[in-house]
C-alpha cells in the first residue's frame, strides 16, 4: 500500500492543516508517512500545496513527480496538478470553485482518472464554518480511501487541536462527517 | 513506559534530541528555516531548569555558547547558512579552546542572503572552512527525523569525548518535513569535565583556558594536539552502505539528497541495474576507509556518482577517498532545482551506459 497525495489550493483554505491531519491520522494507523509543506514566502490568497506520502514501507524520497491522489481546492491547482496525476489515480475536486462543465476534455479525464466533485466550500458554509472546507475534504478523503479508521482520525484531530484550540474539536468533526457523508450519498 | 511517537519536523527532532541529551542552554538568533528549534527550546528548556535566551545577534549567541561550554554546561545554538557564517569567528575560538559546543546548521540557498530553499551549499564551510586556523568541526548529517533526534543527542557525547565542536548539518527539506519520530530514551555518555571546566578555583589551583599562544613551540604543540584528535575521531565514523560486490555504479549522497538518491538507486536495482548506494553520515571525518573497502571488494571497475544540492562539493572528498582507483562523476543540483527520483534515475542510468557497462 502506498498513497502519494498532493493537496493544493489557496493559502488560507487550510491545505497544510489538512495534509498534516491526514499524515498524522495515517501515522496513528501504523503507516510510515512524510508530510512536506511547500516552502517559500507563502501568503493568504496565494497558492499553497503540500505532499503527503503514506506507505507500509520506509519512504525514501519525500518528493514525487506524479501523485496517485490529488485534492484540488482551486482552479490554478487544477491546471497545475491534474496533468501530473498518475494514470488510474484519484482526485477530489472542490466543485464550488471548479465547475465540471468548465473543464475541457472532462470525458477523457473521467476515463483516465477517478474524479470526485465535492462542493466543500458550500458544505462548510452550510455549517456556518466557512473556514472548515479543509475538514470536509479530509472527510471525503477518509470515505474514499478508508486508509485510517475514525478512532485514529479523532486522536489525530485532538492532538492537532490542543490547548487553546480544543473547543474547535466538535465543529471540525462535524465538517469531517459532512464531507464523508457527501461521498457516501453521492458516489456509493 | 513505551516511548512516545509524534509527527515532528526535522528541526523539532533536533531540539528534542538536544533535550534528551540534557542540553541546559540554548542561545540563538532567529532565521528561516530553523525557527522551530528556538521555539521548542523556549517552551521546554525553562521547564527543565535550563536557560533559553534569544541573543541580539548570531555573534552574541555563539559567544554565549562558548561561555556556557567553558564552565562545563551542555549548550547549543542553531542557525541557517547566513547566520552560521556570522558565527565562524567564534567557532575557531571554540575549537582552539577545545570546548564541547553543539551547533545545528539548517542549510538554505546561498551565497549571500541566497534564498530560503533547501541547499547543501555549506558542505565546504562545515567540513573545511568554518573559521580561521587549522581546525575542524565533527560534522554529522542526518537524513530523516529519527536520525536527527538520535544524532543530535549523540553530538553532545562526541563533543565531550573529543572536546571539540560538533555540527549537525541539515537542510530546509529535512528541517521542514514532518515524519514519525519515536522519542525513545537514549543512553548518552557524559565525560568527566573536572580537569578542565572553569568551575571556580575553590580548593584547587586556578586554571585558564585560552587560545593565544605567543610562544611558537606552544602554538605548534596545540596544533599538533588538535590534529591528533581529528585522527582519533575516525574511530567514530558513521555511514550507511547498500552496495553489492557486483555493482558497477555507486551513488554517494548525504542528507536530503540521499533520500532522493536512495529511491532512484533501489528502483534501478529492482530493474536489474548494478547500482549501489552509499551514505556518509559523518561528513568529517569522511568515511574514507569504507569507500576504499568498496573498491577493494568490487568485482567490476567502479564509477562513483555524487549528486548534491550544490555545484559539486562532497564530490571532492569522494575523489580524495577514491584516490584515482575509480572514476568519479559529479551531479550538481544548485538550490531550487531539486530533482525528482525519476530524473535522478535517468542521470544515473546515463552514467551506467556512458562506457562499456551493460545491464546485469
Amino acid at each position: 500500500m502506498r498513497v502519494e497525495l498532493i493537496i493544493s489550493g489557496f493559502g488560507g483554505q487550510g491545505v497544510l492543516f489538512a495534509g498534516n491531519l491526514i499524515a498524522l491520522s495515517a501515522m496513528r494507523e501504523g503507516y510510515q508517512v512524510t508530510y512536506l509543506p511547500v516552502y517559500g514566502p507563502e501568503m493568504r490568497g496565494g497558492t499553497c500545496n503540500c505532499t503527503v506520502i503514506i506507505s507500509e514501507n520506509e519512504i525514501a524520497s519525500p518528493l514525487i513527480s506524479s501523485p496517485s491522489f490529488l485534492i484540488i481546492m482551486n482552479y490554478p491547482s487544477f491546471v497545475k496538478f491534474v496533468p501530473a496525476l498518475k494514470k488510474g489515480g484519484t482526485a477530489i475536486i472542490n466543485s464550488d470553485l471548479i465547475k465540471s462543465e468548465e473543464i475541457k476534455n472532462l470525458d477523457i479525464l473521467k476515463k483516465k482518472y477517478k474524479l470526485y466533485f465535492v462542493p466543500v466550500t458550500s458544505l462548510a458554509e452550510s455549517l456556518n464554518t466557512p473556514l472548515l472546507a479543509n475538514l470536509c475534504v479530509v472527510g471525503a478523503f477518509y470515505e474514499i480511501t478508508k486508509i485510517f479508521n475514525k478512532k485514529n482520525f479523532k486522536k489525530a484531530l485532538k492532538e492537532m487541536l490542543s490547548n487553546t484550540k480544543a473547543h474547535l474539536f466538535e465543529p471540525n468533526l462535524k465538517a469531517f462527517e459532512l464531507g464523508a457523508n457527501y461521498i457516501k450519498n453521492n458516489y456509493k | 513506559m513505551k516511548a512516545k511517537k509524534v509527527l515532528a519536523k526535522g528541526i523539532e527532532a533536533i531540539a528534542f534530541g538536544a533535550l534528551e541529551a540534557g542540553c541546559k542552554c540554548y542561545f540563538g538568533y532567529p532565521i528561516t528555516p530553523q525557527n522551530e528549534i528556538p521555539e521548542l527550546m523556549a517552551r521546554e528548556l525553562p521547564k527543565r531548569g535550563g536557560v533559553f535566551l534569544q541573543a541580539e545577534s548570531e555573534l552574541a549567541a555563539i559567544n554565549m555558547v562558548l561561555g556556557a561550554c567553558a564552565v562545563g554546561v551542555r549548550a547549543m545554538t542553531s542557525s541557517s547558512s547566513p547566520g552560521i557564517s556570522l558565527m565562524c569567528e567564534a567557532f575557531s575560538y571554540i575549537a582552539a579552546l577545545e570546548l564541547p559546543a553543539v551547533v545545528a546548521n539548517v542549510m538554505r540557498g546561498g551565497p549571500g542572503l541566497g534564498g530560503i530553499e533547501a541547499s547543501q551549499g555549506d558542505y565546504f564551510q562545515a567540513v573545511k572552512g568554518s573559521g580561521h586556523g587549522d581546525f575542524h568541526f565533527m560534522v554529522l548529517a542526518p537524513h530523516n527525523a529519527q536520525e536527527a533526534y538520535e544524532l543530535t543527542a549523540k553530538a553532545f557525547e562526541f563533543a565531550e569525548k573529543y572536546r571539540n565542536p560538533v555540527m549537525i548539518l541539515s537542510d530546509a527539506i529535512l528541517g521542514q518535513m514532518k515524519e514519525p519520530l519515536i522519542l525513545k530514551k537514549l543512553r548518552i555518555k557524559e565525560y568527566n569535565k573536572n580537569d578542565w571546566a572553569l568551575t571556580g578555583a575553590k580548593n584547587r589551583p586556578s586554571r585558564i583556558i585560552r587560545s593565544l599562544f605567543l610562544s611558537s613551540q606552544e602554538l605548534k604543540e596545540r596544533n599538533l594536539k588538535l590534529a591528533k584528535k581529528y585522527k582519533k575521531m575516525k574511530k567514530d565514523i558513521i555511514y550507511e552502505n547498500l552496495v553489492n560486490d557486483e555493482d558497477r555504479v555507486i551513488v554517494v549522497a548525504f542528507g536530503s539528497m540521499a533520500r532522493i538518491a536512495k529511491d532512484a538507486c533501489l528502483n534501478l536495482r529492482k530493474k536489474g541495474y548494478p547500482v549501489g548506494f552509499f551514505r556518509p553520515v559523518t561528513l568529517f571525518p569522511f568515511p574514507v576507509k569504507p569507500i576504499q573497502e568498496l573498491i577493494k571488494k568490487a568485482k567490476n571497475p567502479l564509477k562513483f556518482v555524487v549528486p548534491e544540492l550544490n555545484c559539486g562539493q562532497m564530490v571532492e572528498d569522494v575523489k580524495l577517498a577514491v584516490n584515482g582507483e575509480a572514476s568519479v562523476i559529479s551531479l550538481p543540483y544548485p538550490p531550487s532545482v531539486i530533482p525528482f527520483p525519476e530524473e535522478l534515475e535517468k542521470e544515473i542510468k546515463k552514467c551506467l551506459s556512458s562506457s562499456s557497462f551493460q545491464k546485469a
